[in-house]
């Protein structure tokens, strides 16, 4: 009876490839282990051996086709004493042979003769994609906190290759209690608890995403992810481009980034523009509870090192988040949280909630203020910036970083090169003060940005002060 | 056990390869052609070969800025190895990785690292990924006596113990870190002595007989197959050159002790026992091998000068995966 060879996957989370090549004919004889075919996917290249004996009756989709679905009959092998004839034109009967996926490996020119059909050149910097559909579904009310948890739970239900590492993830729940419920749900051997060693476990998550899993990589907070620097910089935000194309780096890096509350300068430091500076990384810092959802799912998808800046006095906080595990927010894409025509404040995390506060009380003065949830640092939503400064012609960017290089620091300089005559006045930067942040009540206070501060930046640049 | 014959042979080939590659590459970085830096693994070839001949090409390596011997010996082209010294379109990585960065992830090798401990968290997250997929893949770090004292070699060896990884962590023990002697970082002797303090074997070899770093490597490859966790083996060997080829490079080992080290050639050291033990080697043969090895090595040079620099559009390419 003749046997159906079936479009094998290449990973638990492949539904369709390209077959790329048929290495034997219609009539060839096939043993076992031959090689029958090539196929591909956006990541790699394999090759489909032949698990049964017989001769190549029928190639049924040809080379070169895109989208075939996993499971989707390719050819169909004849045995002893059977030709084409016993084929008919009726689907083969069920008995299907098994396809083994023989060899992973990653698309690259030469390895392996002619394989290498051209992926399209990805682009330096990732266009801004549009925005997330509006929602008009149900919501529930959740903490930024539960939030994150579920985006977890739904990706690692969705996807076997999520994993979650880091200290006290497991059995302590995360020491922000983000893991809640995880490792009852999942196990041990996708709930990881580490040791305090940051280098060694950030390296380790980068090792796991080349051999293809999806590892989250949870810092008990950024301050000491400066540990693992060099794992993700050196390592995961250069392997794609450092190999020619061979093999990139999806992975999640995330925690509570910034100051907390009386904590000292050693763990209260904004990250954002230490990670926004590198290429081949993405950087992402929400605000509100469904952001912070849509946010983690998109990231946890993504095919490359995503670093996920969370913080610690918004896990509490709660909002209206689509009450829907399909609903993801994209990467690159801000977000207009109060219209208005005066002025732009533009702010990411728990700097977002000062924003509005300020264009409160600047709403009381008659200034009516533009607040962008910028979302992601990197790329950058230039696009929505230019459009609002076309429109307020003033831009107040405020951050919980430094001054020197920060984030302010590039939005201004893309704001000069890219709306330079729509603007009325200089950018303004609201940021931390230039110091280690102290640790008496009042002098934190002093040195965070507050509302406060963002009026003031406001009106001067309104000249209205 | 000793392996075959026909695999001595294939070590034997291997070992010259690799040999040759990085006396050419020397001579080429010299002349000019390659730039950049280069790092010489002459010396020490019986350590790749060896551990290498005990692994599976499913199996997954790192190794370190001294690549290129790893990278052979793994089973990579030699052809795309030369262009990419070379910074053509045709190398492994299109000539934008360069001699420290050379990858293959389609045989296993997950890279150089630049970066002196680099990639032994790296490759120990293969170890973490091959004990969570199951099907008995193992994973080796190849590293140098410098890194030992790193933290990143520490942190990992001490997780790899504690979760059973299926590793091998090689230590090619050269008794030099660039020009500082072992003895001024480690207030021991052996390498291997540290794993103890992670409650796995320490192995120490002779890192220039490639038949005992075969040797060795089985029996650690057979422990993390079978799920027993990672062993740290030591192999005592020596770089014949300076730590780069980099021209007015003072080298202040002493001679004496470099010429001691020639003598121990692990090449002429597997010659000899093919000679006596299987005493079907003849110097015909030989010289036939490394008639054959010159050939290839003066192929991938033709091959690297064929190929083109990368189009000036690849220097944007393959920054954010799609």
């Amino acid at each position: 009876m003749p046997i159906q060879v079936l479009m094998p996957a290449l990973s638990p989370t492949m539904t369709e490839g390209k077959l790329a090549k048929w290495l034997k004919s219609e009539g060839d004889d096939v043993t076992a282990g031959d090689v029958l075919a090539e196929i591909e996917t956006d990541k790699a290249t394999m090759e489909i051996e032949a698990v049964d004996e017989g001769r190549l009756g029928r190639i049924l989709v040809a080379e070169g086709s895109e989208g075939v679905a996993v499971n989707t009959p390719i050819a169909v092998l004849l045995q002893d004493g059977e030709n084409a004839a016993d084929i008919g034109d009726a689907p083969p009967p069920p008995k299907a042979a098994k396809a083994a996926p023989a060899e992973a490996k990653p698309e690259s020119p030469g390895n392996g003769a002619g394989n290498g059909a051209a992926k399209p050149a990805p682009q330096p910097v990732v266009a801004a994609p549009q925005a997330e559909k509006e929602w008009s579904g149900a919501t529930k009310t959740q903490t930024v906190r539960e939030a994150l948890r579920d985006a977890m739970a739904e990706e690692m239900r969705r996807d076997e290759s999520v994993f979650l590492m880091g200290e006290e993830v497991a059995e302590y729940q995360g020491a922000y209690k983000i893991s809640q419920g995880l490792l009852d749900e999942f196990g041990a051997r996708r709930v990881v608890d580490t040791p305090i060693t940051e280098h060694g476990f950030a390296g380790l998550g980068v090792g796991a995403a080349f051999m293809g899993l999806r590892p989250i990589v949870e810092f008990m907070t950024f301050n000491f992810a400066m540990q693992a620097m060099d794992q993700i910089v050196n390592s995961a935000s250069k392997t794609l481009y450092m190999s020619g194309g061979q093999m990139g780096c999806p992975i999640v890096f995330r925690g509570p980034n910034g100051a907390a509350a009386r904590v000292g300068a050693q763990h209260s430091q904004c990250y954002a523009s230490w990670y926004a500076h590198c290429p081949g990384l993405k950087v992402v810092s929400p605000w509100s509870a469904a952001d912070a959802k849509g946010l983690l799912k998109s990231a946890i998808r993504d095919p490359n090192p995503v670093i996920f800046l969370e913080n610690e006095i918004l896990y509490g906080h709660s909002s209206e988040v689509p009450d829907d595990p399909d609903w993801i927010v994209p990467i690159g894409k801000a977000k207009i949280v109060r219209p208005g025509g005066d002025v732009t404040l533009i702010a990411h995390s728990i700097m977002v909630g000062k924003a509005l506060e300020a264009a409160e009380t600047l709403a009381g003065e008659g200034i009516d203020a533009e607040v962008i949830d910028l979302r992601t640092i990197r790329p950058l939503d230039i696009e929505t910036i230019v459009a609002s400064v076309k429109k307020t012609n003033r831009v107040v960017s405020c951050e919980e970083g430094w001054p020197f290089a920060g984030v302010g620091s590039e939005i201004a300089a893309q704001v000069m090169e890219k709306a330079f005559d729509w603007l009325d006045a200089p950018v303004a930067r609201v940021c931390a003060e230039d110091v280690p942040l102290p640790y008496a009540a009042n002098l934190e206070a002093l040195a965070l940005p507050q509302a406060a501060n963002i009026v003031a930046a406001a009106k001067s640049i309104c000249y209205a002060d | 056990m000793h392996p075959s014959p026909e695999k001595q042979r294939d070590m034997l080939r291997q070992m010259q390869t690799i040999r040759r590659f990085e006396e050419r590459a020397s001579a080429d970085f010299r002349s000019g052609a390659i730039y950049g830096v280069v790092h010489s693994y002459i010396g020490e070839e019986a350590v790749a070969v060896g551990v290498c001949a005990a692994l599976n090409r499913e199996d997954q390596i790192i190794s370190t800025h001294r690549g290129h011997g790893h990278c052979i010996a793994k089973g990579a082209d030699l052809n795309r190895m030369m262009a990419e010294l070379y910074g053509r379109e045709a190398g492994y990585c299109k000539g934008k990785g360069g001699s420290m960065h050379i990858a293959d992830f389609g045989i296993g090798m997950l890279g150089a690292n630049g970066i002196v401990a680099g990639g032994i968290p790296i490759v120990t997250g293969a170890g973490l990924a091959a004990q969570l997929e199951g099907k008995g893949r193992v994973a080796v770090s190849f590293f140098g006596d410098g890194a030992s004292n790193a933290g990143p070699f520490h942190e990992s060896i001490n997780i790899a113990g504690a979760w059973k990884l299926p590793m091998l962590y090689v230590c090619e023990n050269n008794m030099y870190a660039v020009q500082t002697p072992a003895a001024k970082s480690l207030a021991f002797k052996d390498v291997a002595a540290r794993a103890a303090g992670y409650g796995i074997p320490g192995v120490i070899v002779d890192g220039n007989d490639v038949l005992a770093v075969y040797e060795a490597a089985v029996e650690a490859v057979a422990r993390a197959r079978a799920g027993d966790g990672p062993t740290l083996i030591e192999c005592k060997t020596y770089r014949w050159r300076a730590h780069t080829e980099r021209p007015a490079q003072p080298d202040y080992r002493p001679p004496e002790e470099i010429e001691a080290w020639k003598k121990k050639d692990p090449i002429p050291r597997l010659v000899r026992h093919l000679k006596q033990q299987q005493g079907q080697f003849s110097d015909e043969e030989w010289q036939e091998l490394d008639k054959q090895v010159l050939k290839a090595l003066e192929d991938s040079v033709t091959f690297a000068k064929a190929s083109p620099f990368p189009a000036t559009d690849a220097a944007l390419e393959d920054v954010y995966a799609d």
